[in-house]
Order: C-alpha cells, then sequence, then structure tokens
C-alpha cells in the first residue's frame, strides 16, 4: 500500500474497517434482505451521510450542529424539485388549472412556476444546485457566527433556530413547497422510473458508493494538517488562534464540507424514497441524527454508519412492535450514550475488542483514540468571546 | 395591511399587543428558569419545556380534584405553588443523577437532556393520553373588562401577568438580595474560590438547578389558563424561550425580561397582519440576525473575556 492511499484510508486498520462496511453493503445486505428492506436500508443510510457529516464537524472539530437537517432538506428538496417539475409535465397535469406546474401550486392558485423553480428544470443545475446552495448557505451561517467567535452551545442553540425557521417557512409557504405534505408523488428522473425493483437496486448501489466515497473524503481531509488542526481547534482554540492560524476559516470550511456531506444525503434520500418532506428538516430530526452519530461514536467515520443503521434498524422494530416503548428507548439511549459511552460503538470496541490479541495485530501503532468532548475547563469559555 | 383606520388600528395594537402580552408572561416564566440554570450555571436544558408541561399537568389535574370537591375558586392558587413544588423537586432529582457528571460537557448536556424531554413526553403521553386537556377555570378568572366598547381584555391575561411580575420580583430578590443568592453568584464566578471560603458549590448548583425548573413549573401553571396542555406542549416552547435568553444576554434578569416582552409582542402583532407562521418567521429571523450581529445578546454586562 502506498502512503498517499494508506493516509486515504487510515492505515491497515482503516482499511479493514472500511472494507467491512463495504461488504455490509454491497454484498451482505443485498443478498440477505428483500428489496423492500433493502429500500429501507438504503434511506437509513442516506442518514448516515449526515451522521458522517456531524463527525468531521462534532467529534473532530468540536462544533455541534443542531441544523444538519436544514443541509439534508436543501439537497432533498432540489432533487424533490426536479423530479416534481419532471412529473408535472402538461400532458399528465392537463386537468389542472395551469398545466404544466407541479399539483400543489395549483390547488394554492399560483398560475406560474415561481423562479426559484425555474433552474431545477435542468438535471445538471440541480445537481450543482443541490451541492452549492447548501455549502452557500452554510457559508453565510458560519461567516456571520465563527467570524464573531460564536461557538459551543450558542452556535448549537442558533442553528437549531435556522432548522426551525426553515422548517416553519416550508410548512407555511404551501403554494411555493407542497407546504406539510412535503413535495410528493415523484416518479422519474430524465425518464428513468425511479420506483421499480431494478432502479431501487441501481439506486441503493450508487447511494452506498457515494457513502463510502464521503467517508473516504472526509478520512482524507481528517489525515491530513487540517484535521491536525481541527483537533487541535476542537481541544485548545486559542492556541491554534495563537500560533497564528485563523481559526474561524478553518471552521467555515469543515461546516461547508458537513453541509454538502449531509445535502447529498438528502438528494439520494429524496431518490430513494421518492418524497421529501418538512419533517426531515427541522429541530427533531437534526437532533436524532446526533444521536446516530453519538451512538456509533462521534470521532469514528464508520462507526456512524454502524450507528445510524442500529438506532435506525431499532426504532423500525420497535415502532412497528411496542410504538410506547420507542421514545422511552431513543430518550433512554440519548442519556445512556453522553453518560456511560461517550465514545459510541467506536469506543466501546476500541476498549473491549483490542483486548482479543488477534485484533490487536490488526490495530496501527497510533492508540485507541482518545475523546474528550470538548474539554473546556471553564464553562464560561464556551460561550462567545466578545 | 393599510386597509384599517387610526382607530382600528388603535384597538388592534391593544388588543393583539394584550394577547401578546400572555405569550409574554409564559416566555418571561419559562425564560426566566433557563436563564437562571444557563445564565448562571452554563448548562443547557433541553427538557425545560417538560417542566413547564408537568406545572400544566399538575395544575389540569388539580382543577378536577377541585372540580369534584367544590373549591374551583381557590385551587389555582394552591395549583401554583404545587406546580413549582412538583417541578422543582424532580428538577433536584435530575441534577442529582444526571446534570451533575455533566458540567464539565455543556454541548453533551444538551444531548442528554434532550433524550429526558423525550422520556418525560412518552411519560407524560402513557400517563394521561395523547390527547389536551384543558384546566377548568375558576369564575373569577373568567370574563374581561372592557375601558372602551371596542377593547376586550381577559381577565385571565391580568392574573397571570401579576403571577409573571411577582416571580420576577422574587428571583430578583433571591438572586440579588439573599445569601443564597450571594452564593449562587459567587460560585458562577469563582467555583474553586467560593468552594474555599466555605460555599457548598454542589449544593449551589442543585438549588440553582431546582430553582429554574420549579419556575418553568409556574409557567406549566399560568401556561394552563391561555391553552390546554399536551404531552408535547413543552416543544412549542423551547426554542421561543431560548432565543429570549440568549437575545437578552444569558446573564442579565433585565434582559430576559425585555427580550420576552419584545419577542412576544413582535410574533404577536405580526401574526395578525401575515399569517401566524409567517410573523414566526419573520420574528425569529430578526432575532436569529441580530444575534448575528451582536453574539453577546441586547443586554449583556460589558466585560473583556
Amino acid at each position: 500500500m502506498n502512503a498517499s492511499l494508506s493516509k486515504l484510508v487510515g492505515g491497515k486498520q482503516g482499511a479493514i474497517g472500511l472494507a467491512l462496511l463495504a461488504a455490509l453493503i454491497f454484498v451482505v445486505l443485498p443478498l440477505g434482505v428483500d428489496i423492500f428492506r433493502l429500500n429501507l436500508v438504503g434511506k437509513y443510510l442516506t442518514y448516515a451521510f449526515v451522521a458522517v457529516s456531524l463527525v468531521l464537524l462534532w467529534g473532530n472539530g468540536g462544533i455541534l450542529s443542531l441544523g444538519q437537517g436544514i443541509f439534508f432538506g436543501l439537497g432533498g428538496y432540489g432533487m424533490a424539485m426536479f423530479m416534481k417539475l419532471e412529473a408535472s409535465d402538461p400532458i399528465s397535469t392537463k386537468i389542472q388549472t395551469t398545466p404544466g406546474i407541479p399539483d400543489f401550486m395549483d390547488w394554492n392558485q399560483i398560475t406560474e412556476l415561481p423562479w426559484f423553480w425555474h433552474p431545477f428544470e435542468s438535471l445538471p443545475l440541480t445537481i450543482l444546485a443541490i451541492l452549492v446552495i447548501p455549502a452557500l448557505f452554510a457559508y453565510l451561517i458560519g461567516f456571520a457566527m465563527f467570524k464573531r467567535r460564536v461557538g459551543g452551545v450558542y452556535f448549537a442553540i442558533i442553528t437549531q433556530a435556522i432548522a426551525l425557521i426553515l422548517s416553519i417557512l416550508i410548512v407555511g409557504q404551501q403554494g411555493y413547497t407542497g407546504g406539510v405534505n412535503g413535495i410528493t408523488d415523484l416518479k422519474t428522473m430524465l425518464g428513468w422510473d425511479t420506483r421499480t425493483d431494478s432502479a431501487k437496486y441501481i439506486l441503493y448501489y450508487v447511494n452506498g458508493a457515494l457513502l463510502i466515497g464521503a467517508i473516504l473524503l472526509s478520512k482524507y481531509i481528517l489525515n491530513s494538517k487540517f484535521g491536525m488542526l481541527l483537533l487541535a481547534m476542537r481541544d485548545k482554540e486559542e492556541r491554534v488562534r495563537f500560533s497564528g492560524y485563523d481559526v474561524s476559516n478553518f471552521k467555515i470550511f469543515i461546516f461547508c464540507v458537513a453541509a454538502m456531506i449531509s445535502a447529498v444525503g438528502g438528494a439520494m434520500f429524496t431518490l430513494q424514497v421518492g418524497f421529501m418532506s418538512p419533517s426531515f428538516v427541522g429541530i427533531v430530526p437534526s437532533i436524532e441524527m446526533v444521536i446516530f452519530c453519538a451512538v456509533g461514536g462521534r470521532m469514528s467515520l464508520i462507526g456512524a454508519v454502524y450507528g445510524t443503521l442500529l438506532v435506525n434498524y431499532g426504532k423500525t422494530v420497535f415502532s412497528e412492535t411496542y410504538p410506547e416503548l420507542w421514545l422511552f428507548l431513543m430518550g433512554g439511549l440519548f442519556i445512556a450514550v453522553v453518560m456511560f459511552f461517550p465514545n459510541g460503538l467506536a469506543g466501546i470496541y476500541d476498549k473491549y475488542a483490542k483486548r482479543f490479541k488477534f485484533l490487536r495485530k490488526f490495530s496501527d501503532t497510533q492508540p485507541a483514540e482518545k475523546v474528550k468532548a470538548t474539554p473546556v475547563s471553564d464553562i464560561k469559555e464556551m460561550g462567545v468571546k466578545a | 395591511m393599510f386597509d384599517y383606520s387610526m382607530a382600528d388600528m388603535g384597538n388592534i395594537m391593544v388588543m393583539q399587543g394584550f394577547s401578546g402580552l400572555s405569550m409574554f408572561t409564559v416566555l418571561l416564566l419559562m425564560a426566566l428558569g433557563l436563564a437562571i440554570i444557563f445564565g448562571q450555571m452554563g448548562v443547557i436544558n433541553m427538557a425545560h419545556g417538560e417542566f413547564m408541561t408537568i406545572g400544566a399537568y399538575t395544575t389540569v389535574m388539580l382543577s378536577k380534584v377541585a372540580a369534584t370537591y367544590g373549591f374551583v375558586n381557590y385551587y389555582f392558587l394552591v395549583a401554583i405553588v404545587l406546580a413549582f413544588i412538583l417541578a422543582f423537586a424532580l428538577g433536584y432529582f435530575v441534577e442529582y443523577i444526571m446534570i451533575r457528571h455533566l458540567y464539565k460537557r455543556p454541548l453533551d448536556t444538551l444531548l442528554a437532556t434532550w433524550g429526558l424531554s423525550l422520556v418525560m413526553q412518552q411519560a407524560f403521553r402513557s400517563s394521561f393520553g395523547a390527547k389536551e386537556v384543558s384546566a377548568e377555570l375558576p369564575e373569577w378568572m373568567l370574563g374581561s373588562f372592557k375601558p372602551t366598547p371596542d377593547i376586550d381584555i381577559p381577565i385571565n391575561g391580568v392574573f397571570v401577568m401579576v403571577l409573571a411580575l411577582l416571580v420576577t420580583a422574587g428571583v430578583y430578590i433571591f438572586m440579588y438580595r439573599s445569601r443564597w443568592g450571594l452564593r449562587v453568584r459567587a460560585t458562577v464566578q469563582n467555583r474553586v474560590m467560593a468552594g474555599a471560603v466555605g460555599i457548598n458549590t454542589k449544593k449551589v448548583d442543585r438549588i440553582t438547578f431546582a430553582l429554574g425548573c420549579g419556575i418553568a413549573g409556574i409557567a406549566g401553571a399560568a401556561f394552563t389558563t391561555i391553552a390546554s396542555t399536551g404531552p408535547t406542549t413543552g416543544t412549542l416552547y423551547i426554542v421561543d424561550s431560548f432565543m429570549v435568553v440568549v437575545f437578552g444576554g444569558a446573564a442579565s434578569l433585565m434582559g430576559t425580561i425585555a427580550s420576552a416582552f419584545g419577542i412576544a409582542q413582535a410574533q404577536s402583532i405580526l401574526q395578525f397582519f401575515m399569517t401566524s407562521s409567517m410573523g414566526k418567521v419573520s420574528t425569529l429571523l430578526v432575532i436569529v440576525g441580530i444575534l448575528m450581529m451582536k453574539p453577546e445578546g441586547l443586554f449583556a454586562s460589558k466585560l473583556r473575556k
């Protein structure tokens, strides 16, 4: 293995972890479950994009964003707008008062396609929008906040408020966004029916490949000098600043990258599930995605994927059989993970699995990552540094 | 927005302003508790809304009891006290088993208390049902009084406002005029020194947290007079109350009052002229915008860190 490749995947251990995950996603799951369940797994894996982005942002950067649903939603809505426009061609919508516009616009007495829908008539522009708009939005938020050295809990609260604003806005502006039902009845992409079984398989594999790509990109970032700085900023921000680095620019950059990764997840969600609604934008989904990441291990990119799968599997099983119990379990999980397993599954693995000799052989010289959750000796430091 | 005559505008302003005042009182009481917990201790309590719901359910249940035993006219005062005591006790317990282990990790407290809020919501749903319930108001709280024929001012609104002002005054006296408040402020300023001069800082933390929760309980009692209570009532207010605290400047009592007033009034008046969702969106947008310009809040104490 040459040096740059080794850096990319994170050494031998990283390569094995990644290979196991890839085997699970590409071989074991498609063989083990039927297409309905596989589609469900695909849906969970789109959340894993957000969990991975949170590992970058929160685990390594110490920046807790409670608004990753914003970017997931922006990506998802971008794709949904494209597919909705394709689904509402003048022929299939000829019973409407204004044919050729999405049905919910017609119901809301809108007679012309709003200007911001026009770019979504073309697929390349849509894909561009899915990547660029969330990043731009993240840049704006990040620029306004990090330049003024707002961090910690303030950042968390404000991103949460922005998630709330966006979800209320989407629900409130029914005519432009489809309101609380979201954008539904998405059937085709460039004439390709996304609802058939074969399409679902293809989308699942594309999604899996993109997820592995996102993990590789994140690994590359974390293993570079930038990743080192990120960790340093998390632990002693002032010291990094006094060493001459512009801390805010690094934070803005990682926030934008995290936003992009989340948006790709959102777009894949729309493709696989066939709709997008404000219930994936607001406060609750945003914070749930944080728990996916926390369960997997906030420092572990691969752990975040397992955490997402596990929590969602639990959610599906329990909400099917004991819907009453699910919220208790979910709440208990939040508390237990935070209080007893701050490193999540990855932390448990590092602690116990490595006791076995044959596993220790695989591990590199680097010791198990020791995570401290934003160790701040003085709580006041967390807030605004005016 | 401009189709109203001047007199109409005046009346709309007064009445919407007054309905804004009811929201102001709930927000103020919620935010007071949060400001104590967040401003003084740096702990983010995402379950704060659920402590409010405890107060609300206490009041509703007591009103049912009162209806059967015929003391409807007086139960509300008892309910306020009981709501405070219950929320205080639960807050004390939560601090003991959970929060105190997480003081060094503020972001994690946020997640753990979010988990707590989920558990509490489900507990409410399991024990009181998913349907919203409302308290029977005593007769003297019903009705309204009319200073002019066009203006209606509900009496329950006046009552909860008086209540909120009393609680605010109480918090002020507690924080700035009592030994306990002195200990709390000393602990906030310098934990180690406070411990060295003999203050039991752990106990101070516990009481402070419990007090914040207790005030949320009172907020819940006040809440029952203006709306009905459901298992997820608390979540509706949590973001707003955080905005109030942050916007006002976390450690400032005056700031909390002023920003609760501003936010409640802005929402109430804007909601009359726009749809209710747009009113809320524009208010929140303005707050977030201002916070981006002035992250330390409106009334932050001037100091260099």
